[in-house]
């Protein structure tokens, strides 16, 4: 009962106090309204330069907007409370640790829905974009499972917040290298081999791939395969994420570096 | 000369502090080369001949205005952060000549992105670094160093009112990259984006070093950068004083 307690309702409180961006004013011009940008420029670079059409950038696009939630929210859901010097009291309570980590997780993959689902919304209004009739809930289920694990990696670079001294640099990384990699923009099969073999490993591959088809008009079934392997990449950085989490703080404990900034 | 001590000081300053910075470096450096290589990936992809060197400048020019952007856009709340913006207010030297060089310097290390981006499109993608004209080229990249260094001073100075100026900054990264033709051409964008690109120095920027580097006439362009950096400069004078004076009638100038 107290675990579901530190699940639901922790998570819920850790997600307002250490999610920084959480102020309209800040929420708006930099989780909708980048994403919406993304989506223009990309999909004009796209036109520009005469690959693929407006549906395959949108979806890209859409599903990749996600990691604004996923990646930012997830570091800062975790990483800040070192920043903000809670994470030593914090650490010295006797709350169930998986609780508590994936507690914080549940509001980041809210948050990463309703993005990726603004983006779809853009890309509908403002490009040249219509989704396949009967598409939306088959569409709805592979966001959850792309956005899920693409909140497990946001976790685990949050674990390493834990340690290392500028986390928020290697989130911005990571933002841009799943721009690049994931088959987000470019199709992947225009890619050098090596980086098409790292993007197998990274979230929001397979999921991307599967939306793609499944706003075509495939159903769920056929994607079947595409869906199960980005939930077990998934389940694999959650289960990193976690490890890593548990690490650090074994480590921070023993080096007293838990307050350490 | 006092005043170009001051300016020159402070550009050496901020130019070894955001060189520091693990922001500017991703800015500069990382950021960029990722864009570019979508950019180069694309246009490969699409076949287009004879648009790498021109995806490789746009890309360089990206680069430039995020740094602008997020230094100068930011300017004002770090020194807010850093509790140093009354001691800043109060120094004897006008605040407008304290930001000039910060602006300036945060266009100056856009140069890393150009440099690295033409770097990297030439020894990973093959791109072709013959400059058609090179001493227009020399006069083009300063001229718009200055002419984006000046937009960041306006965007400094409106900022100063305004607590979230990141956030802004998040939102305007992308829609001046587009309306203002660094990668794609602004006709290929509604009719309406026309007249907006036109008061925006990278538009002009951008056209200069492609025409100096492609082929073309580039100093017209060169004129209008500057033209647009003397508008921003005045524009930025007015503002800092009206918004200045209001920060201390409010006593909002160090809330953060």
């Amino acid at each position: 009962m107290t675990s579901l307690r530190v699940f639901f309702i922790g998570g819920r409180i850790a997600y307002r106090a250490l999610f920084n961006w959480i102020s309209p004013w800040i929420y708006i011009p930099t989780m909708l309204g980048s994403p919406f940008f993304q989506i223009l420029f990309f999909t004009y670079l796209g036109r520009f330069a005469g690959v693929e059409d407006d549906a395959f950038f949108v979806v890209g696009n859409a599903v990749q907007v996600c990691a604004m939630a996923g990646v930012y929210a997830a570091c800062m859901t975790i990483a800040n409370e070192r920043y903000f010097a809670t994470l030593a009291p914090l650490l010295a309570t006797p709350a169930n640790r998986l609780a508590l980590f994936l507690g914080r997780g549940v509001p980041v993959l809210l948050n990463g829905l309703f993005i990726s689902a603004f983006g779809f919304v853009v890309g509908w209004v403002f490009l040249d974009f219509s989704p396949a009739s009967g598409s939306l809930l088959p569409l709805a289920v592979v966001l959850v499972v792309t956005v899920f694990s693409c909140t497990a990696f946001g976790m685990g670079l949050g674990s390493l917040g834990l340690r290392t001294r500028d986390v928020f640099f290697a989130a911005n990384l990571a933002y841009y290298l799943l721009l690049l990699f994931c088959g987000v923009n470019v199709p992947l099969a225009d890619l050098p081999t090596w980086m098409q073999e790292v993007a197998k490993c990274l979230p929001l591959t397979h999921g991307i791939a599967a939306a793609r088809e499944v706003a075509a008009g495939a159903s769920l079934s056929s994607v079947a395969s595409l869906v199960w392997t980005e939930l077990g990449i998934g389940v694999v950085y959650a289960s990193v994420a976690f490890g890593l989490f548990r690490l650090l703080e074994a480590e921070g404990r023993r080096r007293a570096t838990l307050e350490t900034i | 000369m006092s005043v170009a001590r001051l300016i020159w000081t402070g550009w050496l300053f901020h130019m070894k502090t955001l060189t520091l910075s693990g922001f500017f470096l991703l800015t500069s450096f990382v950021q960029p080369m990722i864009f570019a290589s979508i950019a180069f990936f694309l246009v490969e992809a699409g076949g287009q001949p004879g648009t790498l060197l021109y995806a490789a400048l746009g890309a360089g020019m990206m680069g430039i205005w995020s740094s602008t952007l997020f230094g100068s856009g930011g300017a004002i709340q770090w020194q807010r952060w850093q509790g140093t913006l009354e001691l800043l207010v109060a120094a004897p030297a006008p605040f407008l000549l304290v930001l000039l060089p910060l602006a300036l310097a945060t266009a100056s290390i856009g140069l890393y992105s150009l440099t690295m981006t033409l770097l990297w499109g030439r020894l990973l993608f093959g791109v072709p670094l013959e400059l058609v004209h090179p001493f227009a080229f020399i006069v083009a990249v300063p001229a718009t160093v200055l002419g984006l260094g000046l937009l960041g001073l306006l965007l400094a100075s409106t900022f100063i009112l305004y607590r979230h100026a990141n956030a802004m900054s998040n939102l305007l990264e992308y829609p001046v990259w587009l309306v203002t033709g660094l990668l794609v051409p602004v006709s290929l964008l509604p009719v309406w984006v026309e007249p907006l690109s036109w008061v925006l120095a990278p538009t002009w920027g951008v056209r200069a070093i492609r025409d100096a580097a492609i082929g073309g006439d580039p100093w017209p362009a060169i004129g209008m950068c500057l033209l647009l950096g003397a508008v921003y400069f005045a524009l930025a004078t007015v503002f800092l004083r009206h918004f200045e004076r209001l920060a201390r009638e409010r006593a909002t100038l160090a809330l953060t």
